[in-house]
């Protein structure tokens, strides 16, 4: 059986490239690291450094090149289509862009997994539904559609779908882009709470630094098919690598010790 | 690098060239087979879902109704009218009814419902699912462990198997009116013997045949349709984005029925 230490997630020497053997783009180049079960990691780096691939990665949406990607125990490429999805059931994912069912309001939106994945009846769904809206100041907004909706709406109500069934590991790409300060603020206390409450792992790819490093036990930084693992905010100031003391200065404002 | 090396590797990159669009092409046909099978499939998986299947008839099926009463009003004059001459300078006005209703029910009812109800329904299928593509909503539903295939694709398919042959039949009843109204009332054919020339020379075996090539062409529709637009970021060639939801849209339409004549052709050297 698996021990309580296992890690919720763990990547070994992952491979991923994009484009055909001529034009090859190596978005992940041998990473490793692991993700401890009921905490929260934050991934962070520049734009289009593979973010959102780990993520597809994580849940088979995307194949890797070679390595494997550990769930639980199983590794996700080599997985048959029905073990896949008992996999995904684990998952709560808010996509980068939301990805909303355009054609269903607000309200069924939200109440389309508990629908397809539960027994409750249509009352029991209202009011899950209607709980979740006012928490995150959509009341009033359910019968709306995606398309007029704004964009904080849209990942507002992208989240509320990913944490309706209580799921043991969530995943956040950019949960707070398009937000006010205010309502980012409020995102970031929300998941707090809702850890405590549901004592998810949480995986937030963010760019809201140091905002999201409160929340943070673990933060992977990503650059150019490189990864670097940090347990604590502080750590970071301290390594010796050139982009990432650059990073540092340049997101938290630390003073880089190696300077001095 | 003298001239024979350089042939020699021109050569070589086109086997090359050759072998990939080959493999390209198997892969593209291996998908197609799956996403055939599973959506077949899903027709059979619960929970069944029946809200979503109305839709779908009242889409393709009711909403054609328009369409389909005067492609078939106008085919069926065309036939009355062309009929008539042809058959008049043998004397045999009388056979009207029969090469009118016969014309409609084995060939022109199923194709041109067939392919009316591609540009139609089809097209919109294909862009539908083309979009849900590549804004995510398929991955979404993937990663809520939610069937695509059951939620989206098998309703299409069920509710095009119910809705062409149907809009078929009324496409034929149509048809054979407008014949009627050309033959008869305009030129003056004997309604009487209109109708007895119908009456006997369609046979079960006539309408077998319409039947069939109707269900044939409802699955090439959904089939190619659906099944292009669930790919549209696999195909080749397609760019990206809005362009390759439209590409694929276009092309879709035109495999479609371009597959639909094929098809119909081979049915009736099969099946007449
Ligand atoms: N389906 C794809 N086909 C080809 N290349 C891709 C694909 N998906 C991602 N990439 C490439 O992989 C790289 C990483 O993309 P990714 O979306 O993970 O970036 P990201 O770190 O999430 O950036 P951002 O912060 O802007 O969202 C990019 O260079 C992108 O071009
Ligand atoms: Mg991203």
């Amino acid at each position: 059986m698996h021990s309580s230490t296992e890690p919720a997630v763990r990547f070994v020497e992952v491979v991923k490239t994009f484009g055909g053997a001529d034009q090859c783009h190596r978005v992940l180049d041998q990473v490793s690291f692991s993700i401890p079960k009921g905490m929260t990691t934050v991934i962070a780096g520049g734009s289009g450094q593979g973010k959102s691939v780990i993520l597809k990665l994580v849940l088979g949406l995307l194949r890797p090149d070679a390595g494997s990607i550990l769930v639980g125990g199983q590794d996700v490429p080599k997985l048959g289509y029905k073990a896949l999805q008992q996999v995904r059931m684990r998952f709560g994912v808010l996509f980068q862009g939301a990805a909303l069912f355009d054609s269903l309001t607000v309200f069924e939106n939200i109440a389309l997994p508990l629908r397809e994945r539960t027994r409750l009846d249509e009352g029991g769904i209202r009011e899950k539904v209607e709980q979740t809206l006012d928490q995150l100041e959509l009341g009033g907004h359910g019968q709306k559609y995606p398309a007029q909706l704004s964009g904080g709406m849209k990942k507002r109500v992208g989240l509320a779908r990913a944490l309706q069934l209580e799921p043991e590991i969530v995943l956040y790409d950019e949960p707070t882009t398009g937000l006010d300060p205010v309502m980012t603020r409020e995102i970031y206390d929300l998941f707090a709470r809702t850890q405590q409450r549901l004592g998810y792992t949480a995986i937030i790819v963010s760019h809201d630094i140091p905002q999201v490093f409160e929340l943070a036990d673990q933060i992977i930084l990503l650059n150019r098919g490189e990864l670097d693992v940090f347990g604590r905010v502080e750590e970071i100031a301290y390594s010796r690598k050139p982009f990432i003391r650059e990073f540092a200065e340049k997101t938290m404002g630390l003073p880089t010790p190696g300077r001095i | 690098m003298n001239v024979v090396q350089q042939s020699i590797n021109r050569f070589s990159s086109f086997l090359g060239d050759i072998g990939d669009r080959f493999s390209y092409l198997l892969t593209d046909l291996g998908n197609m087979g799956i996403f055939l099978l599973f959506s077949l499939a899903g027709l059979f998986r619960r929970p069944f879902r029946l809200a979503e299947l109305m839709k779908q008839v009242a889409f393709i099926g009711a909403d054609s109704l328009v369409v389909i009463f005067f492609t078939a009003l106008s085919s069926g004059m065309v036939l009355g009218l062309q009929g008539y001459y042809s058959l008049s300078k043998f004397g045999a006005e009388g056979l009207l009814g029969s090469a009118v209703s016969l014309t409609l029910i084995m060939e022109l009812g199923p194709v041109l419902t067939a392919l009316m109800v591609t540009g139609r329904a089809g097209s919109a299928m294909c862009a539908e699912l083309g979009i849900m593509r590549i804004s995510e909503q398929v991955d979404a539903l993937e990663c809520m462990a939610i069937d695509p295939f059951r939620y989206l694709i098998s309703p299409k398919v069920a509710a095009t198997l119910i809705a062409v042959p149907l809009l078929t039949a009324f496409f034929d009843v149509v048809g054979i009116f407008g014949g009627y109204l050309a033959g008869v009332k305009l030129m003056g054919v004997n309604g009487g013997a209109f109708y007895a020339g119908m009456e006997q020379s369609v046979t079960n075996h006539d309408l077998r045949l319409g039947i069939i090539k109707s269900f044939v062409f409802a699955l090439l529709i959904v089939w190619i349709c659906a099944g292009r637009g669930y790919f549209v970021q696999q195909i080749r060639g397609a760019g990206f984005g809005a362009e390759s939801v439209s590409r694929i849209t276009t092309q879709a339409v035109v495999l479609a029925s371009i597959s639909i004549l094929i098809f119909d052709y081979l049915l009736t050297a099969i099946l007449l």
